[in-house]
């Protein structure tokens, strides 16, 4: 078998930010209703995060686990990890009513980086930036698709789904040229 | 351009960040009902000038639906809440009378 | 002549010098002019011919209210028509035009229509338009098209670029003059998030200009402390060159930053449009001066006083050498006094009001200047430049009684708040007497999303003339208390301004003025409306504003009637009889000034106009020769044309090699859907109109679903997993929206069913493996058992293939021996290019959409779309089949039990294939005998799907026709689009391979 491709096998853009697609990135959605038993214990088990809080991301070093909705987490991993994770999540889930699917190469995954990385983040989704809480997962849109973005270490993490990661990247690479500081 | 509160992530979102879903609280009527009841469900819709709820799903957010109880004259937002359920819960009616005390109430 | 002074000028740097070309004219400037300034200090003051007569028009303001100096600006890449050259920033090598001219601006033949003027009155359009129809056709319409109109449009590709951003703030400031800056300062020292926005380059408004006086100091000096201030604290955020565009619902504003206009060229983006986010908004938006109606008020050199004010101590240039001023009020006098001591000769004050005895007029006297009151101008001699004047009693018809020679008029006819952004989202106005003017009714402001005031007007914007700063600090105290903050120790600055006397209203001039001088009075310079014409509407029987503003097209010019609105509802006013309250006035829209498209388009433009969807496996149809096709956002190979073929020959070819050898499609696209939970089963069964809740494990079945009205939305395979899993596949359009159709029943309906769903359309790409010899593709591949009885027909399969962990699914959308594999997205266009590999010796070649369409259409498979439009329901498609007879309920059911859909008379689907062989028209309609009510053929049936069968050499189409299936073997006649018909025997829907041998293999 062939390596896994990221979509834009790592394309990178050097603006007043920088702005690099990595990847590919193992991820999982988990979706089960907070409280249901054996979720915080899958999450730990797959990821080694506490479940996060509502709109938050708990990041572990590599991996992270964020809250997506009330009754969706995203795992994220290495790549090569996710089917060992399943597996973990259907031992500690097993009889709950639960579904955990891999969306590794659903996702397309962008670092901007920069001291002025916040400024592309705020030329495409419609958020205060200002008021992002340190570990905020803030789902929204960048222009017209939907996106998925946290601050974290000297940067932001941008999810998207991965048909529009060209798209996605014409933003982001757009939106850090030169000459176009807010 | 509104501003909706989710009530699922609580992110205050804009209307861009959300879809629209029109009249809430509509029964519904399948194979059995009248032909009355299922020209109700299907077509006849209160659209009113004054206190109105509807259903808004954060689309591009947490993906949940949810209801609003708002103006559709001054877009005075009176609350959102959870979808589960089949009538306006007791405080957002109440904040209704509070501000409308003309409002004629849900039915 | 207008001229540049020799000392003098607070915003040019005399320092910098820079040329620019009007006309094609090289003029010098300097750093800081604007572009009217610099034409007035080159002696250009004739910059413009008006929209319908085509008069001379000269610079009458100094900022966004001006409404005749419109130049196109730059060239062929970097043109931009209707630029006001008082917001123009002059910068080296600047190149203007003048516009609506022919052939040149000194020699315009359009001038013509002045002398037609009587055959233009008010309303001329509708009137014309009306009766009689050949004159507007033949006469009038080619001759104004020809003369009338603004700046051209571009025709080039912009070559700036343009963006957007999200601001957030607590409270926004629209206005840098003082009060503004004032209302700033209270919020910022509270500690709110403050921004405060400019239009101009430069802050400070008005006050620098007037000699005010505010904590003792010059209010140039206070002005430069308070931006200070302001740009060192963290939570204000200062922006020149941004106009507050438009204000709407629940705090949402748009703010249009002209970032490079002034620097073209250098890289950064030319506008940038701010959606703002604010709790409040304080309107500081200053006044505009309002001009005097007399006959020739609107002759080259007539101005607003307050411009020549502005002119010569900002620009030092002075319009003219020999400057009447006429005024209504004491404000005026301050433009006499300015120009005296800048050492210009001011022939006279001409003030209406019968007594002139504030401290300005005192002081004009003082300096020697002659003060004529209870006097007006009869009427202005000169063409393209005002020769001089006629005095005469304002109380009088306009007889005569001196001539004043002069070159220039400065005219003051009081002041209006400019109260767009208090309008824009539904604020009212209310009348104020004292300074004839509308001003913001704070009791009835426009409000936000808890249902308080969104919107603080302040300063001159809210009437408050001469108290701007302790109405600012007043505003912004109530705006920070009802954001939950407090500023009760903030203060206003001491503001020293001499006192004024009353002003008093004067809206024609003189009083008495007969038609003739009414005729020559202009309300709105560019669109030639004068105060005949909005008499003359009025006695038409148009009483209503919003009536007589479109009869008289007052208000309607690209200055959307700043400076001719209270003016022409004052005479619509006087002319019914009643007080101006009660005319009212029009309503206010955003923009406040033009914003460009590019700036509303942002980013939007080129590679990521909108979002392009591409499967894993697109780079490698780009580098195969793909012609692509939109599907929803996704681009799909509609076919891959080789060398000197056309896209039929190629659709021809890759639809006969995959029916005898194989072909391979990218079905990347097509949506997936994990369903799972106790009560999944139970909920596709309400989804589907089939059942899937007894759907054996391993196996796959077709769907359809429906809206609850039963009108077909949806279909597609549904594989059942395992216990409490089922894989639901979409059309490639519907795969989010049938998601959210799922999540809303899960949500709102059936919130207590233990059903979770995924949309895992892009985590597969999905490679069809079609034809005879598809099975030995696989097995090349190898890795995997892929006989007839390890994946039957209608079966799926996990394994590997080459490799590569796929699923593998025995369904065919062609008729032929088919599988559609799905691989992990990251693997799919290696996955795509080791099966070209494997299928190289079988004659393996990829087909498109077109090729798919074709085939299904052989088979009479329907598609979503094609076959359905949103009116037909599955019975209509001979899909009862799929529908269960036995289930209680499913979405759609009640609905398709509805008369009108139980009916026997539908049309129903059908094949037909034309007696000559030939393709039938897309969209043709099947003719029926007779005509309807409207004299129109009647139908019975149209065409829903039509192409040429390669596979059978002629022409089949499927098709509706009213009681289809029984009228088998029957010949019609379907529409062509020469008028003409083609006939067509009804058949089978099915055309190849009717009993489905070739799938099942
Ligand atoms: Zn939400």
């Amino acid at each position: 078998m062939s390596d896994p491709v990221s979509p834009l096998s790592g394309a990178r853009y050097d603006g007043f930010a920088t702005v690099r697609e990595i990847g590919p990135l193992g991820m999982i959605t988990l979706r089960a209703k907070t409280g249901t038993p054996g979720l915080e214990a899958s999450v730990m088990a797959a990821t080694g995060c506490e479940m996060p809080a509502v709109r938050h991301v708990v990041v572990n070093g590599a991996n992270a686990a964020g809250w997506m909705s009330p009754d969706e987490t995203l795992l994220v991993l290495p790549y090569a990890d996710v089917a060992g994770a399943l597996s973990k999540i259907a031992d500690a889930m097993k009889g709950q009513h639960h579904l955990a699917v891999d969306v590794s190469d659903a996702r397309a995954v962008f670092r901007v980086e920069g001291a002025k990385a916040d400024q592309v983040i705020r030329k495409l989704s419609p958020v205060d930036v200002d008021l992002l809480q340190p570990g905020e997962l803030r789902r929204s849109r960048a222009a017209q698709v939907a996106a998925a973005f946290w601050a974290d270490e000297g940067g932001f993490t941008v999810v998207c789904f991965r048909s529009v990661a060209a798209y996605m990247f014409g933003l982001l690479s757009t939106s850090a040229r030169p000459g176009a500081e807010l | 351009m509104l501003i909706l509160e989710c009530p699922y992530c609580g992110v205050k979102a804009e209307e861009t960040e959300l879809s629209p879903g029109g009249e809430a609280h509509l029964k519904r009527f399948g194979p059995g009902s009248s032909d009355a009841d299922f020209e109700a469900y299907m077509f006849a819709r209160k659209n009113p000038k004054g206190v109105h709820f509807e259903r808004w799903r954060h689309a591009y957010g947490c993906g949940k639906w949810f209801l609003a109880a708002r103006c559709t004259a001054t877009l005075e937002v009176f609350g959102t809440y959870p979808a589960q359920t089949s009538e306006p819960p007791a405080e957002i009616i109440a904040n209704i009378m509070a501000k409308r005390p003309a409002w004629k109430g849900f039915k | 002549m207008s001229t540049r002074l020799k000392s003098g000028g607070r915003l040019i740097d005399r320092s910098a010098s820079l040329e620019f070309t009007f006309n094609g004219k090289r003029l010098k400037g300097y750093a800081g002019d604007t572009l009217a300034a610099a034409l007035l200090a080159n002696d250009q003051m004739l910059v413009g011919r008006s929209f319908k007569y085509h008069r001379p028009r000269g610079i009458v303001a100094s900022g966004a209210e001006e409404p005749n100096a419109l130049v196109n600006l730059g060239s062929g890449a970097r043109l931009e028509p209707n630029q006001r050259a008082t917001t123009t920033e002059v910068f080296d090598g600047l190149q203007a035009t003048s516009q609506n001219h022919w052939p040149s601006l000194e020699h315009d033949v359009g001038v013509l229509n002045n002398y037609a003027a009587r055959f233009l009155p008010a309303g001329f359009y509708y009137k014309t338009f009306i009766h009689p129809r050949a004159a507007w056709k033949h006469v009038f319409e080619p001759i104004i098209r020809q003369s009338a109109g603004l700046g051209r449009a571009p025709k080039d590709r912009d070559a700036d670029r343009y963006e957007q951003a999200y601001g957030f703030a607590d409270l926004l400031v629209a206005g840098g003059g003082i009060a503004g800056l004032q209302a700033a300062l209270v919020a910022a020292r509270a500690g709110a998030r403050v921004w405060i926005v400019e239009q101009t380059a430069v802050w400070g408004g008005r006050a620098p200009v007037d000699g005010d006086v505010i904590d003792g100091m010059p209010a140039a000096t206070w002005v430069d402390a308070a931006v200070t201030e302001l740009a060192s604290l963290p939570n204000v955020t200062l922006r020149v060159r941004t106009m507050a565009a438009g204000v709407y619902d629940h705090g949402y504003v748009l703010l249009d930053e002209k970032v490079a206009d002034h620097t073209p060229g250098d890289g950064r983006p030319k506008h940038r449009l701010w959606r703002m986010r604010v709790g409040r908004i304080i309107n500081a938006t200053g006044a505009i001066e309002r001009p005097l109606s007399f006959a020739g008020n609107d002759i080259p050199g007539v101005m607003l006083a307050s411009a020549v004010r502005d002119y010569v101590v900002n620009w030092a240039v002075s319009p003219g050498d020999r400057t009447v001023v006429v005024t209504n009020n004491d404000d005026g006098y301050r433009t006499a006094i300015t120009l005296k001591e800048a050492g210009m000769d001011v022939p006279c004050v001409i003030d209406a009001r019968v007594r002139a005895d504030g401290a300005l007029p005192a002081r004009a006297r003082g300096l020697g200047i002659r003060v004529e009151t209870g006097r007006g101008i009869a009427k202005v001699k000169g063409g393209k430049r005002v020769e001089g004047i006629e005095m005469c009693l304002q109380a009088g018809e306009g007889a005569a009684s001196s001539f004043i020679a002069c070159d220039a008029v400065a005219m003051s006819g009081g002041w209006s708040p400019v109260v767009h952004l208090w309008s824009h989202c539904g604020g009212k106005l209310t009348w104020d007497d004292a300074h004839a003017f509308f001003r913001p009714d704070a009791t009835r402001p426009p409000i936000t999303h808890d249902g308080s005031a969104m919107v603080y007007a302040a300063g001159a914007a809210n009437g408050a003339l001469h108290e701007a700063l302790a109405d600012a600090t007043h505003r912004a105290k109530i705006a920070l208390q009802s954001l939950g903050m407090t500023a009760e120790t903030a203060t206003a600055p001491a503001h020293d301004l001499p006192e004024e006397s009353p002003m008093e209203a004067v809206w024609i001039m003189p009083q008495g003025a007969p038609i003739a001088l009414k005729a020559k009075m202009w309300l709105d310079y560019q669109n030639d409306v004068k105060v005949s014409d909005v008499q003359l509407a009025a006695r038409e029987g148009y009483e209503s504003v919003e009536h007589t503003k479109r009869y008289t097209t007052l208000g309607m010019a690209t200055d959307q009637g700043k400076l001719s609105n209270i003016n022409g509802l004052a005479v619509l006013a006087g002319s019914l009889n009643t007080e101006i309250p009660l005319v009212g006035t029009t309503t206010f829209r955003p923009p406040y000034t033009p914003v460009t498209l590019g700036a509303l388009a942002g980013e939007a433009r080129g590679e990521i106009f909108q979002p392009l969807r591409k499967t894993p496996m697109h780079d490698w149809h780009e580098k195969n020769g793909a012609y692509f096709e939109p599907v929803g956002y996704w681009r799909r190979p509609y076919c891959f044309p080789r060398a000197g073929e056309t896209h039929e020959q190629a659709v021809h070819r890759e639809v006969l090699n995959t029916r005898s050898n194989v072909g391979l499609l990218d079905a990347s696209t097509l949506g997936k859907i994990i369903v799972k939970g106790p009560d999944a089963g139970r909920f596709l069964d309400m989804l589907y109109t089939g059942v899937m809740s007894t759907l054996p494990i391993g196996k796959c079945r077709y769907g359809l679903m429906c809206n609850e009205q039963g009108f077909l939305s949806d279909d597609g395979v549904v594989a059942r997993i395992d216990e409490d899993t089922w894989l639901c596949h979409t059309t490639s359009g519907g795969a989010d929206r049938i998601h959210g159709w799922m999540e809303d029943w899960l949500q709102c309906e059936w919130w207590d069913w233990q059903v979770f769903t995924a949309n895992v359309t892009e985590q597969y790409a999905q490679v069809a493996v079609v034809g005879p010899k598809a099975r030995k593709v696989l097995e090349k591949l190898g890795g995997m058992d892929v006989s007839k009885e390890a994946v039957p027909f209608m079966g799926w399969a996990d394994g590997t293939l080459g490799g590569f962990p796929v699923r593998v699914y025995r369904i065919s959308f062609s008729g032929e021996l088919s599988y559609e594999i799905a691989v992990p997205a990251s693997h799919g266009a290696a996955f795509w290019a080791a099966c070209v590999a494997a299928g190289a010796e079988f004659g393996a070649m990829p087909y498109g959409t077109e090729g798919l369409h074709v085939m299904r259409a052989e088979k009479g498979f329907i598609m979503i779309g094609d076959e359905t439009d949103g009116t037909v329901i599955p019975q209509d498609l001979g899909l009862d089949w799929a529908i269960s007879k036995k289930k209680a309920d499913f979405l759609g059911k009640r609905g398709q039990e509805r008369s009108f859909l139980a009916s026997a008379d539908r049309w129903k689907l059908v094949g037909f294939e034309t007696l000559d062989g030939s393709v039938i028209a897309d969209g043709a309609y099947i003719i029926d005998a007779g005509v309807n009510a409207n004299n129109q053929r009647k139908v019975q049936g149209r065409v829903t799907s039509t192409y040429h069968s390669p596979t059978l050499g002629r022409g089949i189409a499927m098709g509706l026709l009213r009681h289809g299936p029984v009228r088998m073997g029957e010949v019609v006649e379907f529409t062509k689009l020469d008028g003409s018909t083609v006939k067509a025997k009804v058949v089978n829907a099915v055309f190849y391979d009717k009993d489905g041998e070739k799938q099942n293999v």
